[in-house]
């Protein structure tokens, strides 16, 4: 029953991968891809404070604490977008966005 | 020892369940809450590795801003649900596919590796004895000062991103009355007031 290093980067990898399916089922969602996005990075952040918690190392967490920091901006940016664009076009489909197709 | 793993297999299944209904639930707003258990469990599992400032911090940063930023732009934008559910079971199987490669390569990258022998040596910032100094404290005595440049830029990231949010969403609406203090200040009596003489039995 020795939970180890090995346990916590299994969660990591089945939720990075559940982010990366997600983003695939949800193709027509933007809010979802973003969900997915922000689960990956959950995800990521479980690796580094596994690995920091395993070595012994701080430096895992400070980072960790970076990645939240570019989680926190790259939603509150992304949300922005997704509300001009429903302000615009009345739809947020990713089928629909394609003003910039040539 | 066996409370600990009863808690990491309470915490990481119920993070993968509710991350699986994040990405299958059909109503955007069940999403929105089933990623706030996702993440509260995520944090119980940031306890369990002793790290407990950034467990605490993933509780306040994303359940309390970035999951409540979710919940009212989904919220907020009238979505037709129906809509962006077509063709969820069209892009199954690519996905599953996808995802179930991605999961194998994982899992052969963990099950290849080994720490290096020399690893002990060149640890950057040695975590000090839990029992003499606590997590925070030990995180604060490196970010404030090895890592105080990284701690600028994570600053700088925010500022960037509190900028570009309002932005991109304010915008100059025609026809609304404001209050327009400059305007009031600059009002002289003569343009103002006007005095009359006026005569009894007469109007002005």
């Amino acid at each position: 029953m020795e939970i180890g290093l090995g346990h916590y980067l299994t969660v990591a990898a089945i939720l990075f991968t559940l982010g990366i399916f997600g983003i695939f089922l949800n193709r027509k969602n933007v809010i979802i891809i973003l969900m997915s996005i922000e689960l990956m990075l959950l995800a990521v952040n479980i690796n580094l404070v596994a690995f920091s918690a395993e070595l012994d190392d701080l430096v895992g967490q400070v980072f960790a604490m970076l990645v939240l920091t570019v989680a926190a901006a790259e939603a509150a940016i992304g949300l922005a977008i997704i509300v001009v664009y429903f302000r615009n076009r009345g739809s947020i489909e990713v089928d629909d966005i394609n003003l910039m197709r040539g | 020892m066996i409370v600990e793993a009863l808690a990491f297999y309470l915490f990481a299944g119920v993070a993968v369940a509710s991350g699986v209904m994040v990405i299958s639930a059909r109503n955007p707003v069940h999403s929105v809450l089933f990623l706030i258990l996702a993440f509260f469990n995520g944090a119980g599992l940031f306890v369990l590795l002793g790290a407990e400032f950034l467990a605490m911090i993933l509780v306040v940063v994303y359940v309390g801003a970035v999951a409540v930023l979710f919940l009212f732009v989904v919220m907020m934008l009238d979505i037709n649900v129906a809509r962006l559910r077509e063709g969820f079971i069209s892009y199954l199987p690519i996905g599953a596919l996808i995802g179930l490669i991605l999961l194998v390569e994982l899992l052969l990258v963990m099950g290849g590796w080994t720490f290096s022998l020399e690893l002990v040596e060149r640890l950057a910032a040695p975590t000090p004895a839990p029992f003499e100094v606590h997590n925070t404290q030990a995180l604060g005595n490196i970010l404030y000062t090895d890592y105080a440049y990284l701690f600028q830029i994570a600053g700088l990231v925010l500022l960037v991103a509190m900028i570009g949010a309002i932005v991109l969403t304010l915008r100059g609406r025609e026809g609304v009355r404001r209050q327009r203090i400059a305007h009031q200040v600059a009002r002289r009596a003569e343009q103002t007031v006007e005095l009359r003489k006026v005569q009894p039995g007469e109007g002005v």
